[in-house]
């Protein structure tokens, strides 16, 4: 049995290590985020291996790859969220305007203020809309008084596009949105913190087309202020809305560079397979 | 023949009629001819057959044994001279019992009269034969049974949903015995609270303030005129459960949060039923420990602030069950902390929160309805609970809400006023039904509370 194992993650590690090296170029100036060498593990498993990886200023990221590849865990450790579970484990190098965020000094709360994350599925609090969005701006005191925060909710739902949906019910509970209205309230309460950084994982799996395009188009806007990285399994959705696209396998960076050249032109085999519908 | 070979008979008759009912099924199957091809499964005709030969066997047993006594007793009465039926009711009785004694041989024949031992014979001789009858009769129904149902073996016969049907009558059957029963029980609690409700005005039991349910025994007797104001037992009750329930809320409640949120899995596994363990120790333990160890503790520490305390108080029983109900309030919180979706943790901790925000915003609120549904079981308990009381809280039903003197609660009174000398219906003993009514609405109410609570809560993550 723990022969078996040992075997299976050998073969796992040579398939790793015939990947080779990532292609294309991971850097770009004046990073916002960056990750040298970042292995992550999963008590003794091994999920992502040495990624080296630039998140831009004004610029959607999309990283895309099957199942399993380690898209979600290299997102949760741009913020730290991966400290919540206990045996995850991550070396290497990541940093924020250069500042090294797995410092000793770095206090993961102020870091997730700063690197907002919205999650596959929506996940508001069972509060009220207006609650849901203060709540972010409460914890961190970003407001002086009531008509500071009104006007932060109101700014924040506007910029979600939301706001003209929910104007007239701001006390209702944000329980009782539709999947898409409720995704977009999720997206406004992050914005509502005045995040640098705005991390997606799935943002739209759980929403129906036109939820879908509304979210698209937001996070095009959103573009112009943040720096966005999002996960996605829809190609088009990475083609449409990300000027960068990074494809993983097996917890490896094989291939990153200019969306338009990734679905055009991909350099690596393994890209090319996955794009075209032959992988994964 | 005695009941058990009765029994077994029947047993053997209801797998035999099983075995038939399955082996004529299975002949029709094996048939080949697609127009006799059974509805439902061969097994399901032996059930169906089974169902009709055991079921009224059964019953005839049981409603014989039911009324057989009634029925011989009646008999062997009226065959008794004019003399017994001139007898006041009480004695007869004891007429009978001795006939029955005299019978079974718990009395020897000699010492009784004539038209008794002839009595006594006759009751015994008329035992044997419905022993036998019984027997009989059980048995022949079963036969008849057996046969009909395997009359109703025949292929378009749907014996599955025969058998589905009798299960689910059996189903409701069951539930409708605890549902009866408790009607019972509240029918009987009423009908006595309305006698007592004759002899006291329902105004002075529910607002009177003094309790001293002393009624005279004798017409001449003074000093005990008996006054039923529940005010101060209900007064009483709320204390102590006031009590228990600021000891317990909060030590449950943050053992829950520590529990389903700091916890790791090995401390878990092992502070968890070491609390419950709690709720498994015998009250009457709970109430020792109030009586010998708290309440001195108490006494001694209020006179060496300069507080009399008295050596049976509220606060030493209240206290004490406050820690004997952590484990309610504990337990169920800690389940629907729990239940709290892992997202609502991620989208706050998202947010920048740390992780006690997120449990005083986002998942203690979350869990309000749950936790409220948990803390007003944990009262029901606390309002229902005697022993401690009893121990360590006395019997003087004072109005007060001071926790350093004696109280009493409205079990408490229960008790004592049942375990007096008092005939059956006196004030004083009907008294205690009429406690019991106003206790039974009170946890009824927190227990609907409850539940709507715990509905609502449901609803919330769906
Ligand atoms: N909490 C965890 N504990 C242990 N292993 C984990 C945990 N989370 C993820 N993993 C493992 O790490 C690897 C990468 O998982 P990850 O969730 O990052 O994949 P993903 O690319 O996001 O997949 P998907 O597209 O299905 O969301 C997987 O092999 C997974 O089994
Ligand atoms: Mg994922």
């Amino acid at each position: 049995m723990n022969l078996e194992q040992d075997q299976a993650e050998q073969t796992i590690d040579e398939i790793v290590a015939s990947l080779g090296d990532t292609v294309g170029e991971t850097r770009v100036e004046n990073p916002k985020m960056s990750a040298t060498g970042v292995d992550v593990f999963y008590a003794d498993k091994q999920a992502i291996y040495g990624v080296d990886l630039d998140i831009a200023n004004n610029e959607v990221i999309a990283m895309i790859g099957p199942s399993g590849c380690g898209k979600s865990t290299l997102l949760r450790c741009l913020n730290r969220m991966n400290d919540t579970i206990p045996i995850c484990r991550v070396t290497g190098e990541l940093t924020l305007d250069g500042e090294d965020i797995y410092n000793k000094d770095t206090d993961p709360v102020l870091l997730r203020a700063r690197v907002g994350m919205v999650f596959q599925k929506p996940n508001p609090f069972p509060k009220s809309i207006y609650e849901n969005v203060a709540y972010g701006p409460r914890l961190h005191g970003l407001s002086r008084n009531k008509a500071d925060l009104d006007d932060i909710v109101v700014t924040s739902l506007r910029k979600a596009g939301i706001y003209n949906e929910v104007k007239d019910r701001l006390d209702a509970p944000g329980t009782g949105l539709s999947g898409g209205q409720q995704q977009r309230l999720c997206i406004a309460r992050t914005i509502a913190c005045s995040p640098e950084v705005i991390l997606m994982d799935e943002p739209c799996s759980a929403l129906d087309p036109i939820a879908t395009a509304k979210i698209e188009e937001l996070i095009d806007e959103l573009r112009e202020n943040y720096a966005i990285a999002i996960v996605t399994h829809s190609m088009q959705q990475a083609a449409r809305v990300s000027q960068r696209t990074a494809y993983f396998h097996l917890g490896k960076l094989v291939e990153v560079g200019d969306t338009d050249t990734i679905f055009t032109n991909p350099s690596h085999e393994l890209t090319e397979n996955y794009i075209t519908g032959r992988f994964g | 023949m005695n009941t058990s070979l009765l029994i077994l008979l029947i047993c053997v008759i209801t797998a035999l009629a099983y075995v038939m009912g399955r082996t004529r099924a299975q002949r029709y199957r094996n048939s080949g001819n697609p127009a006799d091809h059974p509805h439902s499964l061969p097994r399901y005709y032996g059930y169906m057959v089974a169902l009709w030969a055991g079921l009224p066997a059964l019953l005839v047993f049981c409603l014989w044994t039911m009324f057989q006594q009634k029925v011989l007793t009646g008999i062997v009465a009226a065959s008794l001279p004019a003399e017994f039926h001139a007898l006041p009711s009480g004695q007869q009785d004891l007429v009978i019992n001795d006939i029955k004694n005299i019978a079974i041989g718990n009395m020897s024949q000699s010492a009784a009269d004539s038209i008794r031992a002839d009595a006594a014979a006759r009751y015994k001789s008329l035992i044997e034969l419905a022993v036998w009858l019984k027997a009989g009769l059980a048995l022949l129904v079963g036969m008849v049974g057996l046969l009909w149902g395997l009359r109703s073996v025949f292929p378009a016969k749907r014996a599955r949903v025969f058998v589905e049907r009798a299960i689910m009558f059996f189903l409701i059957a069951c539930s409708s015995l605890a549902i009866l029963t408790t009607l019972g029980i509240v029918l009987s609690v009423l009908f006595e609270s309305m006698r007592f409700f004759g002899k006291v005005p329902f105004t002075e039991f529910a607002f009177g303030l003094h309790w001293s349910p002393q009624t005279p025994i004798r017409a001449d007797q003074v000093g005990s005129s008996g006054s039923f104001g529940a005010v101060p037992i209900f007064a009483g009750t709320l204390l102590i459960s006031a009590i228990a329930m600021t000891v317990a809320i909060p030590f449950g409640l943050m053992s829950a949060i520590y529990l389903a949120e700091y916890a790791s899995k090995s401390v878990r596994a092992w502070v968890k039923p070491l609390l419950e363990i709690l709720a498994g120790i015998p009250t009457v333990v709970y109430g020792f420990f109030a009586a010998l160890t708290i309440a001195p503790l108490l006494r001694g520490v209020g006179e060496s602030i300069g507080l009399s305390v008295a050596s049976e108080s509220a606060l030493a029983a209240g206290l004490v069950m406050g820690i004997m109900i952590i484990p309610f309030v504990s337990s169920l919180s800690d389940d629907v902390i729990t239940a709290v979706p892992q997202a609502m943790r991620d989208g706050s901790l998202g947010l920048g929160a740390t992780k006690s925000e997120t449990i005083k915003k986002v998942v203690i609120p979350a869990a309000l309805p749950g936790i409220v549904g948990g803390v007003l079981l944990a009262v029901s308990r606390a309002i229902g609970e005697t022993m401690i009381v009893v121990m360590a809280a006395g019997l003087a039903a004072n109005l007060t809400i001071n926790p350093l003197e004696a109280v009493t609660t409205v079990t408490v009174q229960i008790v004592t006023l049942l375990t007096g000398d008092q005939a059956f219906d006196s004030p004083k003993t009907l008294a205690a039904f009429a406690l019991g009514l106003m206790l039974f609405i009170t946890t009824l109410i927190l227990n609907i509370i409850a539940l709507r609570t715990v509905r609502k809560y449901r609803e919330a993550y769906e």
